[in-house]
């Protein structure tokens, strides 16, 4: 067993581990910490994938940007209380888990399987790493169109929120 | 490492998030849990984009990075304004639009 598959290990089970957290805690906050966890586990196979550009931004944006909204949202709303009513019954909770082991299976069987006569599968493994050169070569030419999209998408967030926030301090304004 | 452990790993950290969906009615878990599994999606695309050898998958995990950050402070700002009008973020109560 070489070091990257007890790499491999170490942080598909971290992330795993983290991910089974995030649905078991009754408190928000732990959930968005196992949250945490499992995005740094996943930076790490990013690395491990040779995707370095890729891991930096993993723990930058969602780490980094995203969890702190998520963070600063459950604190601001306090919901410690209220996520003790937060699940739903025995018996559909039973149910849901049995179609996730469904789905999981069919999950694991297309990896193994249905990838084989592709040319996915026929590739060699190529043992490169992608630099931030050859991802910003892609994203300026032959992605542009897709890239320029993706500031509009941005746009529409930022002024969706806004809208969503000004309009409730008007009521409010209103209500004085 | 071959490609289909990284796909299996990806099947079961979006499984998770499936199931983290079904089962919680916490309005911000269910966010939690989308962000796994668009998390998961990432993972089979870089590890797809390994093993062509060439970045095509990982611009396409840069666009699916902006996305969830804008689809997280929309749906964030969402959840801020239905707490402060219903007092609750559980997804069963609020239920207005139910026809």
């Amino acid at each position: 067993m070489n070091a990257e598959q007890i790499l491999f290990i170490l942080f598909g089970a971290v992330s795993l581990i983290g991910a089974i957290a995030v649905i078991s805690f009754r408190h928000p906050i732990y959930s968005a910490l196992s949250l945490i966890v499992t995005f740094f586990a996943q930076a790490g196979l990013f690395v491990l994938l040779g995707a370095h550009f890729v891991a930096a931004v993993q723990v930058i944006v969602y780490a980094g940007a995203i969890m702190v909204l998520f963070l600063f949202v459950i604190m601001l709303l306090n919901l410690g209380t209220l996520s003790v009513k937060g699940a739903i019954g025995t018996k559909l909770k039973g149910f849901a888990i049995i179609l996730g082991i469904l789905l999981a299976a069919e999950g694991i069987y297309i990896a193994m399987n249905a990838l084989n006569d592709t040319a996915v599968a026929s590739a060699e493994p190529a043992a490169i790493t992608t630099t931030t050169y050859d991802i910003g070569e892609l994203l300026f030419s032959k992605y542009l169109l897709p890239f320029e999209v993706t500031s509009l998408i941005l746009l529409a967030a930022l002024i969706g929120v806004i809208v969503l926030v000004k309009r409730d301090s008007q009521e409010e304004n209103q209500n004085r | 490492m071959s490609l289909e452990y990284y796909l299996v790993l990806s099947a079961l950290l979006f499984t998770t998030g499936v199931i983290g969906v079904l089962i919680r009615r916490n309005a911000i878990i269910i966010f939690m849990c989308i962000e796994l599994m668009l998390n998961a999606a990432n993972l089979a695309f870089v590890a797809i984009s390994r093993s062509l050898g060439e970045a095509t998958g990982q611009v396409f995990v840069f666009f699916v990075m902006t996305v969830a950050a804008a689809e997280v402070a929309i749906g964030l700002a969402i959840i801020v304004s239905v707490f402060k009008h219903r007092q609750t973020i559980n997804v069963d109560e609020v239920n207005s639009l139910k026809g």
